[in-house]
């Protein structure tokens, strides 16, 4: 299988070996549904015909050090952050020796765990919401013949790009403050409201840029064999824009667990979330209990994925 | 259903989303165009009597000790300060988005949905402490220019932090996966064989990249644009820690009127002005897309 | 929506029947001990939440709108005459307290709240400058720190981005009266501040950090921030301006539209206690205005420098009020002039 890594020189095996070798389709899945299409589909047959090119046409000169570059620095301010999170002084940004001071505090401190479970719900709860409102719109606003009121759908999905975020705070301040008084509701729905309306854009462009040029020979040809149109969206259409649907769901989940001007003004009482802690944090210090807090995540979320990673293979 | 390609079907699958952004967003939003036409409040909010003052200054200034006026330059300097800004921020994240994209795409099946993770596990870590992170590591005794030095390249720490460097390199950080990842799912489905015709047909890799390869993933290139340039324009965070604060860019200064200036009119009248703006764009791309649509069908 | 409402009307009956031994507060962030709420929660059998805001803009706008099941709010004293004049605060029969006494004198009758008929006490503190010592020895009692920066400090100096604070500030500097509408001196205090930016690193928070690690070495900084710094830093020193700074009160009060006003009274009465108000001043570094709370407090804290005002620089802290919208109006302006 290393036998894929681009940069490599020479002779290279064709491209598309590894998606038919024994093991590989089994590992598909860490794809979703992709596989399908990806195996049965001859239009899709990528780089087939590479065999017999003298190098992999997939690679691209340079692209791969950028590539791994970029990666590493991605993660240097994590690592800085992790770092300091062992801090053994008050500041996050002065070393004072090694401690695990901040994690102990981090434990004791009830306020910031619900903050950050409840920054983790709503971001689990609006990208699910948003990415599946947003396939169904890019479903309906892509590959077909131009229709009436079009481009008003698309204006208003991509709206809340468009101002900055302290506007629709103070727009739905008012407006949910409005609704909480008339019914005396003030749970979490209004915050998962707003944070899966602004996050709609963020999952539709990637989905939709998917589906734009996707070509409906395959859904067709299903269409020709009677299966169903339900049967066609679900075996054919939905596997084939998954990586869409999956890089937009990733995005409304990050760009939920960041908000913090929208969520300042439309939480209530006890709706803190953590980056609403650390506004009210920034005007006096910043306490590196935050980065332990973090880290805690950050390796929680590197243990489940391992976990799924290597479920997902022994099922193959 | 995804079949039938009447408008009827279309707008029937828009509407559960737009429902969302009428309650969530675009109608609340109303509100706010109503206010950009009122007096500020005393101390906060609105005053219900009828003014386009708040329009007024938007585009000129009444100089506060004698009076004239004269249009309004300072907002001027800040909106091409944020222009430029938003502009460099999406060549930037592109430059490095697009290889890391294709390398994502050219990944073994397998492994392509580790690496998507690998890019949005840092932005799991929240916003201000990415920032924080990143103020770290370009600070005058930070990382970066501790290595610098020790590497022997400069004698003295550089001064990056609170310039306009350190902005573009957080927004850059900030904003890469919004990038990315359209760009991978666009890449993800495009058909290789078309980079093996173009070799066939003896093009260099210069001329295939840039005449089949950017062509046909254009809409992920256009959605990361969009998804990278339009909210950077308005942002508020980062230039906020990164540029120390000296000089505003729009978000801070929307951001100013509708707190410590107390001045929500003015608020309201800018950032529908912006609105106004970033939709004339979009609508201008969406008519030319289209009209090529029509070329290409 | 329809789910989101009968979803709404189920909580909101669910809610109701534990309303009994709650208390919402809605204070600053990182500004509430978290073993004053421990206390106050087992001495009383209640459940206390805390709530952060971040500016008092943020904290009004909310208020204001409504809706939000707060009970106590603690506002700067500035803000606290456009509470009341918007009619969201409750008279909680403060004087009638048990532990009413305790006030010092000089804070029990205050223009903002005469005759503490709305606020009790949390914390008050100065507005002035810090100066790292070991890059500056000269006078720091003194706004020429940051308007006419000494050369030693040139392109090391910050201002923390308060507009309020820092145009009154430069005002005073410039001879003039907090929120002058006098626009001949206001036009020389925007000269003087565009002049002086240029010797600015940045207009920041976090200087606790920054003034600690030498990054910053001299700041438009409040006191206990810069207590703080000095704890990890002792060449960090507070400087009173001569020329005036600025003195402000946080105080606590509870919401017109309040669901657990007993036990806000209870909390308002328990933070009067000299011990617990001690508590307070423990966390986050500020005076508390209490009378018998030093008793309590860390040793540090009795005689730290940033607290206890030098007698002879008391006359030139100033409290000041929020401005008329006027006068607003022009600091906006300059401070827009200052940032472009």
């Amino acid at each position: 299988m290393s036998d894929r890594t681009p940069p490599r020189p020479g002779p290279a095996p064709e491209p598309r070996r590894t998606g038919t070798d024994s093991g590989a389709p089994a590992q598909d899945r860490g794809r979703g549904e992709t596989k399908g299409p990806d195996r049965g589909a001859p239009a899709r047959g990528r780089g087939r015909a590479a065999q017999a090119r003298p190098f992999n046409v997939t690679t691209m000169p340079g692209f791969a050090t950028v590539a791994i570059l970029a990666f590493v620095l991605l993660y240097v301010p994590i690592v800085t952050m992790v770092i300091y999170s062992f801090n053994a002084s008050d500041s996050v940004a002065l070393w004072g020796g090694f401690s695990t001071r901040w994690y102990a505090i981090a434990w004791e401190n009830d306020f910031v765990q619900e903050a950050t479970i409840r920054s983790l719900v709503i971001a689990t709860s609006a990208a699910v919401i948003a990415s599946t409102l947003a396939t169904m719109a890019a479903l309906g606003t892509t590959r077909r013949k131009r229709f009436r009121g079009q481009t008003l759908i698309y204006v208003m999905i991509n709206q809340p790009l468009m101002v900055p975020e302290i506007v629709t705070a103070v727009a739905l301040l008012i407006f949910f403050a409005a609704i909480k008084t008339a019914t005396g509701y003030t749970g979490l729905a209004y915050l998962i409201l707003a944070h899966s309306a602004f996050c709609v854009p963020f999952a539709y462009l990637p989905i939709r840029a998917r589906l734009e040029g996707m070509d409906l020979t395959l859904e067709r040809a299903a269409a020709d064999l009677y299966a169903t149109p339900f049967q066609t969206f679900r075996r054919i259409t939905l596997p084939l824009m998954a990586p869409g649907i999956a890089a937009g769901a990733m995005l409304s989940f990050v760009i939920s667990l960041d908000d913090v001007i929208i969520t300042e003004f439309v939480k209530s009482a006890g709706q803190d979330t953590l980056p609403t802690y650390m506004l009210g944090q920034l005007r006096r210090a910043v306490t590196p209990e935050v980065n332990a807090i973090s880290t805690a995540l950050l390796v929680l979320t590197v243990l489940l994925l391992t976990a799924f990673f290597l479920l997902t293979r022994k099922r193959g | 259903m995804a079949l039938s390609n009447s408008g009827k079907n279309g707008w029937l699958l828009s509407i559960p989303a737009l429902i969302l952004l009428i309650f969530g967003a675009a109608g609340p939003l109303l509100i706010v165009v109503v206010y950009s036409f009122l007096e500020p409040g005393d101390f906060s909010g609105v005053i219900w009597n009828f003014t386009t003052e708040a329009w007024f200054r938007v585009f000129f200034e009444r100089d506060i000790f004698d009076g004239t006026v004269s249009t309004a330059d300072a907002h001027l300097t800040i909106f091409w300060r944020s222009l430029k800004l938003s502009i460099l921020t999406t060549l930037a994240t592109f430059l490095i988005g697009f290889p890391m994209a294709w390398f994502i795409a050219t990944q073994p099946p397998n492994r392509r949905a580790a690496w998507l993770f690998l890019i949005t596990i840092p932005f799991w870590t929240n916003l201000l402490i990415r920032t924080f992170a990143i103020l770290e590591v370009i600070r005058n005794q930070g990382l970066l220019n501790s290595f610098l030095i020790w590497l022997g390249v400069i004698d003295a720490p550089l001064q990056i932090l609170y310039t306009d460097t350190a902005v573009l390199i957080g927004m850059a950080y900030v904003y890469l996966p919004l990038m990315v990842l359209p760009l991978f799912a666009a890449i993800d489905r495009f058909d290789f064989k078309l980079i093996e015709a173009g070799y066939d047909l003896y093009a260099s890799r210069w001329r295939v990249l840039r005449r089949i390869v950017i062509p046909i993933v254009r809409p992920g290139i256009v959605a990361g644009s969009i998804l990278v340039f339009v909210p950077s324009l308005g942002a508020y965070v980062t230039p906020r820690i990164l540029g120390g604060g000296k000089n505003m860019m729009l978000g801070n200064f929307i951001e100013l009127q509708f707190g410590q200036g107390r001045n929500w009119p003015l608020g309201a009248a800018l950032s529908m002005l912006l609105l106004v703006i970033v939709l004339t764009a979009l609508l201008a791309y969406v008519r030319a897309t289209s009209v090529e649509d029509r070329h290409n069908v | 929506m329809k789910l989101v409402f009968t979803s709404a009307l189920a909580l909101a009956a669910a809610t109701a029947a534990h309303a009994e031994g709650e208390l919402n507060i809605y204070n600053w962030g990182n500004y509430t001990n978290p073993k004053l709420i421990e206390k106050f929660e087992q001495e009383h059998d209640v459940d206390v939440t805390i709530t952060d805001f971040d500016s008092n803009t943020t904290a009004l706008a909310k208020i204001e709108a409504g809706g939000h099941g707060f009970d106590i709010v603690v506002p700067t004293h500035s803000y606290v005459q456009i509470y009341v004049g918007k009619d969201l605060l409750m008279k909680p029969g403060i004087p009638e307290m048990e532990n009413y006494d305790n006030i010092s004198d000089n804070w029990k009758n205050v223009d903002w709240d005469p005759n503490r008929e709305y606020t009790v006490p949390w914390q008050w503190g100065t507005t002035g400058v810090a100066v790292n010592t070991s890059a500056y020895d000269g006078d720091i009692n003194t706004s020429a720190i940051w308007l006419d920066t000494p050369e030693e400090l040139v392109g090391k100096v910050n201002v923390v981005p308060e507009m309020q604070d820092v145009m009154n500030l430069a005002v005073m500097y410039m001879g003039g009266e907090p929120c002058t509408d006098d626009r001949d001196l206001l036009r020389e205090v925007r000269d003087k501040l565009v002049e002086a930016k240029s010797d600015w690193m940045s207009m920041d928070y976090g200087m606790t950090e920054k003034m600690s690690n030498g990054d910053v070495m001299a700041s438009v900084n409040w006191n206990g921030s810069t207590f703080r710094a000095r704890l990890n830093n002792p060449d960090v020193a507070y400087g009173y301006p001569k020329e005036g700074y600025i003195v402000w009160m946080d105080n606590v009060a509870i919401l017109k539209d309040a669901q657990n006003v007993e036990n806000a009274k209870l909390f308002m009465n328990f933070i009067m206690d000299p011990e617990n108000a001690a508590l307070i001043s423990e966390f986050a570094r500020y005076a508390n205005g209490i009378d018998g709370s030093e008793e309590y407090m860390p040793e540090e804290m009795k005689s730290a420098p940033e607290i206890v005002v030098p007698d002879e620089l008391k006359a030139a802290g100033k409290f000041t009020s929020s401005c008329p919208k006027e006068v607003q109006d022009l600091y906006t302006a300059i401070w827009t002039d200052l940032q472009k």
